[in-house]
């Protein structure tokens, strides 16, 4: 269980989260859906360490994210970022098994290798694809390779950022669908945060609607169209006239 | 009274400027002081020490030999134009090996490292930093100080010595081929006179110096590489910081070398 207790963040004289209250029940997908500039990233970011929050808690499975053994912490977290984040400087293959080539998780080159190429072959990729180098793939297939190594250790909790940002509506469909597959099939916790709404439909058992710093309304997906919310009505269905307010 | 017009305006100004200089020379020190530190902490990455050591020591050979080779001739002509004022040519050889092994080598080589290295370090890392590689590594339970710093100051501050060592010989011997070619020199007296003249101390002086200027090239392309604003436009100001921030310490870290190499 993943556990958000009225976390605040600023950045200079901008306050980007304000008391955000959140639960991801362990093995439940939870979307967070919001508009650009919100705090969905942050958020994602205070829960794996990477910027703290200026006060409030976050737990895993009640311990707090910023105290305990990092390396022991992280092991246990799989991620997707939105860009792909490859290392350029490393082949496809390596890239995928970075952890399994180094630290505490080190397997023999070549086991590595084999799990890296499996990992691939999950992902619709080609074991030729292994060799290559990040710059030689398509958006894309760079997705399906940062896919590939957010679920190359097994994690038990995968993060998924804006994971169809830049791709054809097909390939995001395929993306969303691989997504889906592999957290039901890992058993995993995922938290994945989106605008885009097939994805949120494909991907989410819980959504959170997060804007102005706080989420304005959580539950499940199921119930997404008849909410009541009027801030999560104006944003599925893309109005410009609501309680959002649209800059033009 | 407007702010403007105020007369603690500019007084403001340079307290702010003081301020904000001291507040970076501790945060460029944490950060060198925390790389050294990683130093004597395991896990160790040799394969990307060695990819550093190749990128910054072997691929700037060129480079600071063609500087030094240049500037070897240079310092031979202008050395014996000077001499013959009070008829001192004959010291060409050993001022040029002197001030070669001293002061030029390791200090234009410290300075075409950092036109090179600190450039190429802060814009690599910056641009893993804009696209998120430098969180990808922290994901994957992997220190960016250990993975892309310290290799990279590691090899620097071991490779660039070499390379004032290489970049000496071939800088004494630019002055012998101008020696001998233009200023009729005799090739074997010319060797004889650098070589009797050049004293031990002289070349690790300058080897030292070579050490700390590359400790600072490498150092400073990390910092502002790690630091780096968002998009291209953060990159390149990242990359113009580390090369001005390098040159400007690496000329006044020779300075105080200097005082406390040869003034005691």
């Amino acid at each position: 269980m993943i556990e958000l207790t009225d976390v605040h963040k600023s950045f200079g004289s901008k306050h980007v989260l304000r008391g955000v209250d959140l639960s991801i029940p362990k093995g439940t997908s939870m979307v967070i859906i919001g508009g650009s500039g919100t705090g969905k990233s942050v958020t994602l970011k205070c829960v794996l360490g990477l910027v703290r929050p200026d006060s409030g808690q976050i737990t895993v499975d009640g311990n707090d994210v910023n105290t305990g053994d990092r390396d022991a912490f992280l092991a246990r977290f799989g991620m997707l970022f939105q860009g792909g984040a490859l290392f350029d400087s490393l082949p496809v293959w390596q890239n995928v098994a970075f952890r399994l080539l180094r630290g505490a998780l080190k397997r023999p080159k070549a086991e590595a290798r084999e799990i890296a190429i499996e990992k691939l072959r999950r992902v619709g990729l080609t074991p030729e694809t292994a060799d290559l180098f990040p710059a030689e793939l398509s958006g894309g297939m760079q997705k399906r390779v940062g896919l590939a190594r957010a679920i190359a250790a097994e994690p038990e909790i995968i993060f998924f950022d804006e994971p169809t940002t830049g791709l054809d509506p097909i390939m995001a469909g395929v993306i969303n669908e691989l997504i889906r597959e592999i957290v039901t099939e890992m058993g995993a916790t995922a938290m994945t945060i989106t605008h885009d709404m097939s994805s949120v439909r494909a991907i989410a058992d819980n959504v959170a609607m997060l804007h102005d710093g706080v989420i304005k309304w959580t539950g499940p997906v199921s119930r997404l169209d008849d909410s009541g919310d009027p801030y999560l009505d104006q944003f599925i269905h893309g109005r410009a006239e609501g309680p959002i307010e649209a800059v033009r | 009274m407007s702010r403007a017009l105020s007369p603690a305006t500019p007084l403001a100004a340079v307290g702010r400027s003081v301020l904000g200089t001291l507040a970076m020379i501790g945060r460029v020190s944490r950060f060198a002081g925390e790389t050294v530190s990683h130093l004597f902490r395991p896990p160790f990455y040799a394969r990307e020490f060695l990819h550093a050591l190749v990128q910054i020591g072997w691929l700037s050979l060129p480079v600071v030999g063609l500087t030094a080779l240049f500037t070897g001739g240079a310092l031979a002509l202008q050395i014996y134009a000077g001499g013959a004022r009070f008829n001192a040519e004959s010291v060409v050889p050993s001022i040029v090996a002197i001030g070669m092994a001293r002061e030029l080598g390791p200090v234009l080589g410290g300075l075409m490292v950092a036109a090179r290295v600190a450039s190429s370090i802060a814009a690599e890392i910056g641009t893993m930093k804009v696209t998120e590689q430098i969180d990808a590594l922290v994901t994957l339970s992997t220190n960016p100080m250990k993975y892309l710093t310290l290799p990279r100051v590691l090899a620097a501050t071991l490779a660039v010595p070499v390379l004032v060592g290489v970049g000496d010989a071939i800088g004494i011997m630019g002055g012998w081929a101008v020696g001998v070619s233009r200023l009729d020199f005799n090739a074997a007296v010319y060797l004889k006179n650098t070589i009797d003249f050049l004293e031990t101390w002289d070349v690790v002086s300058g080897l030292i110096k070579g050490a700390a200027f590359g400790f600072i090239v490498a150092t400073m392309g990390c910092y502002y590489g790690m630091n780096s604003g968002r998009g291209a436009q953060g990159v390149g100001r990242a990359t113009k910081s580390a090369v001005v921030a390098a040159s400007v310490l690496i000329l006044a870290a020779n300075y105080v070398l200097t005082e406390l190499f040869f003034t005691a």
